[in-house]
C-alpha cells in the first residue's frame, strides 16, 4: 500500500512538473467555493477562465504564451485560511496575477498579507467594501466591483423614487454588510429618509426569530436585507415573511440570485433591489460568447471575465508578465483612449496593443476604473414581477 | 382590543418562534444527552449526523414528490421520516461499529472519543455535501399556514397578525409524540431499563447480565431517530443546508449542558431555555409596550434590552452561569 502511494505521489509530482511549462503564465483564481457565497463562485471562475482560454487561444500574448488559472478557495469568510490559500497560490504555485478575492473581508486581508509584500497584482471581481478604496496596496489592487459607498446612494435613489420613505435595515455582520449598510444608511438619511433600525445578523445560524422579531417591532415600509442569498439573508426573509413583519424587501448585490427566484419567487412580489450590471452591447455580447457553458448573467461573472481579461491585457502592454512592471498598465487598457474592446474581442485587443495601439477595455461591464482603481459602477435595477427577477432599468 | 394586540404581537414574534426552535433544541439535545449518559462522551457529530438523517428524508421527499405521492395538507416529509431514520440508524451503527466499538474495546478516556467523534463529524460533514451539496434545498410542501398573518387580521380585525406554520405545529406535536415514546421507553420497557442502569453503573450492569452492545445498539437507534426527526422538523421549519445543521450543533450542546448532560428531562428544559432565552431578550418591546402604555409614555426608542448581535452571547452567559453555580446543569445531570 506504502509503496503504491508513494508511487502515485511520485507520478503525480512529476506530471506536475512536465505541465508546469516555462512559457505558461499562471494565474490565480481566489473565489469562495465554499462558504456563505458558494452557489456564486462556480460560474465567476468559470467567467475567469474563459478570459484566459480566450487568450491562450488567441496565441497572441507575448508571443503566444498560454494563460494557465489555478483555483484557490477564500472561503469567502476565514480571513486566515484565504490568506494560506493565496500564500500557497503565490509561492508554490508561482502566479503573476489573482483574480480575486471575493468577499471584502478576505479580499483585504490576502491584499495586506500576501498580494503587497509579495508584490502581486490583485483584480477582484467582486469585493465592495468602501474601505478597500483607502487600503494601503501600494498600486497592486485594482477592482471591476464599484465600491459601496456608490451603491449606498443607488439603493437610497431606488427607495425614495417609489416613495418609500421608512425602512428597517438588517445587514451581514462582516465587512461587506457592515459598509454597505453604513453607506445605504447616511445617503438615505441625508436625502430625507428614515432608517428606523440597523441591525447585524450572523450568518449560517440556526434561528431568526430574534432578529426578524426586533425588525418588526422597529418597522418601516420595507425591509433592506443587505446579506447573501446562500445565507442569513434568505434565513431573515423566510422568518420575516412567515411572520408576516414584511411583505416586500429591498435588495441588495448580495441577495441577487437565482437562489432568490427559488426559494421565494411569488412571495415576495413587489420587492426591489440592484446589483450592478449594465446594458452596455458588452454584456449581451458575453452572455453569447459564453452560451450554455455556464451562467453568464450570474452575479460578478462578467466582472470576473473583466478582472481576468484587464490583468492579461496590461501584461501585454507592460510586454512583461511580472507584476512589478505590468501593475501601471491596468488603469491604461481600461479607460480612454483607444479602441473599445468587447468581450470576445481579447485577441484583436492584444494585437492592437503589440502594434502600439491604444485599448480602451470595456468587456461585459462596461469597465471605467476610476480613483484607486475601481470601477466608476453600473447598476442594474431589479424588481420581483410574477415571481421572477425582472430589470426595470440600468443606471 | 390594544391589550390583545399587544398579546398577538408577543405570540407572534416571541411565543411561537420560541417553542418551535425549542422543540427543535430539546430533540436535538435529547440525541446529545442519550450519547453522553449511555455511551459517556459528548457527540459532537450530532449536528451533522441530523443533517444526514434530514438529507436521506429531503431525497425520499423528492422522490415521492415526483411519483404524486403527498400528504395532503402535510408536508410529504413526515411520509419520508422512516426511510430517513432507517438510513441514519444504518450510518450511526456502521459508524459504531467501524470506529467507535474500536476505542470502547480499549476502554478509551473520554475525551479521545470526543476528538473521535470530531473526525466523525468531518467525514458526515463532506458525506453529506457530496451526496446532496452544499446549498440551501427545499423540501416542504403542503399547506404553509395552519393560519396565516393576512388571515388572521381580517378574522380578528386586529392590528397585529399573527401566523402559526403548519412545520410550526408539526414541530411541537411530533417532539411532543417523541418524548412521550422514548421516556414510556427508558421508564416501562425491558431494554429501556436496561439502558439506564448501564448509564448509572456500568459495572454493576454487567454484573446483572446486561449485553452491553445490545445496549449501544439502542441508544444508537434511537439516537438516529431522534437526530432525524429533529433535523427533518428543523429542516421542513427553516430550510436545509448542511453549513446550518453544523451550527446548530452549538445551541444544542448548550441546551444539553444546561439542563444537565445524561438527564433527558433536562435536555428538554435546556432547549427551551436556550430557545427563549435567545428570542426574549434581545425582542424590541416597543409595539408591544406602545400598545400597552397611554399614548403619553409611547416609547420611541426600541426598548431593547440588548441588541440580537448578543442573542449568542446570551444563551453562552446562561451556559456559563449553570456552570458555575450548578455544574450539573438545572436536572442533576453529570458534571462535566
Amino acid at each position: 500500500m506504502k509503496k503504491l502511494l508513494m508511487a502515485t505521489a511520485a507520478t503525480a509530482l512529476m506530471t506536475g512538473s512536465a505541465l508546469a511549462d516555462d512559457h505558461a503564465v499562471k494565474l490565480g483564481v481566489i473565489l469562495g467555493f465554499t462558504g456563505p457565497i458558494e452557489s456564486l463562485t462556480p460560474s465567476m471562475a468559470d467567467g475567469a477562465e474563459l478570459a484566459m482560454k480566450e487568450v491562450t487561444d488567441s496565441g497572441k500574448l507575448l508571443g503566444g504564451k498560454a494563460v494557465m488559472p489555478v483555483r484557490a478557495d477564500s472561503t469567502c469568510i476565514d480571513a486566515g485560511a484565504a490568506t494560506a490559500a493565496a500564500e500557497r497560490l503565490v509561492t508554490a504555485e508561482g502566479v503573476k496575477g489573482i483574480m480575486g478575492a471575493d468577499c471584502s473581508g478576505v479580499t483585504g486581508a490576502i491584499l495586506a498579507n500576501v498580494a503587497v509584500p509579495n508584490g502581486v497584482v490583485m483584480i477582484s471581481p467582486s469585493a465592495t467594501s468602501p474601505a478597500l478604496s483607502s487600503a494601503e496596496d501600494n498600486g497592486l489592487f485594482f477592482r471591476t466591483a464599484p465600491s459601496d459607498a456608490r451603491q449606498g446612494e443607488v439603493m437610497a435613489d431606488v427607495l425614495l423614487e417609489q416613495g418609500i420613505e421608512e425602512v428597517a435595515l438588517t445587514y451581514t455582520n462582516n465587512d461587506y454588510g457592515k459598509g454597505l449598510a453604513d453607506s445605504f444608511k447616511s445617503a438615505y438619511e441625508s436625502k430625507g429618509g428614515t432608517v428606523t433600525i440597523n441591525a447585524a445578523h450572523e450568518d449560517g445560524k440556526a434561528d431568526y426569530t430574534a432578529e426578524v422579531g426586533a425588525l418588526a417591532a422597529a418597522g418601516g415600509d420595507r425591509l433592506v436585507v443587505a446579506g447573501y442569498v446562500d445565507q442569513g439573508g434568505a434565513g431573515i426573509v423566510r422568518a420575516a415573511l412567515d411572520s408576516g413583519a414584511f411583505d416586500t424587501f429591498h435588495f441588495p448585490d448580495g441577495m441577487i440570485g437565482q437562489a432568490l427566484e427559488d426559494n421565494f419567487g411569488t412571495d415576495i412580489e413587489g420587492s426591489t433591489g440592484q446589483h450592478p450590471g449594465t446594458d452596455s452591447p458588452g454584456a449581451a455580447k458575453f452572455v453569447e460568447q459564453v452560451g450554455d457553458a455556464f451562467d453568464a448573467t450570474s452575479p460578478f461573472t462578467p466582472e470576473s471575465y473583466d478582472a481576468a481579461a484587464l490583468i492579461l491585457l496590461a501584461m501585454q502592454a507592460a510586454g512583461s508578465v511580472e507584476p512589478g512592471d505590468y501593475k501601471d498598465k491596468v488603469m491604461d487598457v481600461a479607460n480612454a483612449p483607444g479602441e473599445k474592446i468587447y468581450p470576445g474581442e481579447l485577441g484583436k485587443a492584444l494585437d492592437i496593443i503589440a502594434g502600439g495601439g491604444d485599448v480602451d477595455y470595456v468587456g461585459a461591464t462596461a469597465v471605467e476604473l476610476i480613483g484607486p482603481g475601481e470601477s466608476a459602477g453600473n447598476y442594474r435595477q431589479v424588481e420581483i414581477k410574477d415571481g421572477k427577477l425582472t430589470t426595470v432599468k440600468y443606471r | 382590543m390594544d391589550f390583545l394586540n399587544a398579546i398577538v404581537a408577543l405570540s407572534n414574534f416571541v411565543l411561537i418562534p420560541a417553542v418551535a426552535y425549542g422543540s427543535q433544541l430539546a430533540l436535538g439535545a435529547l440525541g446529545v444527552t442519550l450519547i453522553y449518559g449511555i455511551l459517556r462522551f459528548s457527540n459532537f457529530a450530532h449536528g451533522d449526523t441530523m443533517a444526514f438523517g434530514t438529507m436521506v428524508v429531503v431525497l425520499f421527499t423528492w422522490w415521492f414528490q415526483s411519483m404524486g405521492i403527498t400528504l395532503g395538507p402535510l408536508p410529504t416529509a413526515l411520509l419520508a421520516l422512516p426511510f430517513g431514520i432507517i438510513a441514519c440508524a444504518a450510518l450511526v451503527i456502521g459508524t459504531d461499529k467501524m470506529v467507535y466499538q474500536f476505542y470502547r474495546e480499549q476502554k478509551a478516556k473520554p475525551v479521545i472519543l470526543v476528538i473521535v467523534s470530531m473526525g466523525v463529524m468531518f467525514i458526515m460533514n463532506g458525506l453529506v455535501r457530496f451526496i446532496i451539496g452544499p446549498n440551501d434545498q427545499r423540501f416542504a410542501d403542503g399547506e404553509r399556514f395552519i393560519i396565516s398573518a393576512r388571515d388572521f387580521k381580517q378574522m380578528t380585525g386586529l392590528r397585529e397578525g399573527l401566523a402559526i406554520k403548519t412545520t410550526q405545529g408539526i414541530t411541537v406535536v411530533v417532539a411532543v409524540i417523541a418524548v412521550v415514546l422514548l421516556f414510556w421507553f427508558l421508564n416501562r420497557t425491558r431494554t429501556g431499563k436496561s439502558m439506564r442502569a448501564y448509564s448509572d453503573n456500568e459495572d454493576l450492569a454487567l454484573l446483572s447480565g446486561i449485553n452491553p452492545e445490545r445496549v449501544v445498539l439502542y441508544t444508537w437507534l434511537i439516537v438516529a431517530a431522534l437526530a432525524t426527526v429533529a433535523g427533518t422538523l428543523y429542516g421542513l421549519d427553516k430550510t436545509f443546508k448542511p453549513f446550518t445543521y453544523f451550527q446548530l450543533l452549538l445551541p444544542i450542546f448548550a441546551a444539553a449542558i444546561v439542563g444537565g448532560l445524561g438527564s433527558p428531562l433536562g435536555a428538554i428544559a435546556g432547549g427551551f431555555v436556550i430557545a427563549f432565552s435567545e428570542v426574549t431578550i434581545t425582542y424590541a418591546w416597543k409595539k408591544v409596550l406602545g400598545y400597552l402604555l397611554p399614548e403619553t409614555l409611547e416609547p420611541d426608542g426600541l426598548v431593547q434590552l440588548l441588541s440580537t448581535d448578543y442573542k449568542f452571547a446570551v444563551s453562552f452567559a446562561i451556559l456559563v452561569i449553570v456552570l458555575l453555580f450548578k455544574p450539573t446543569g438545572l436536572f442533576k445531570g453529570k458534571s462535566v
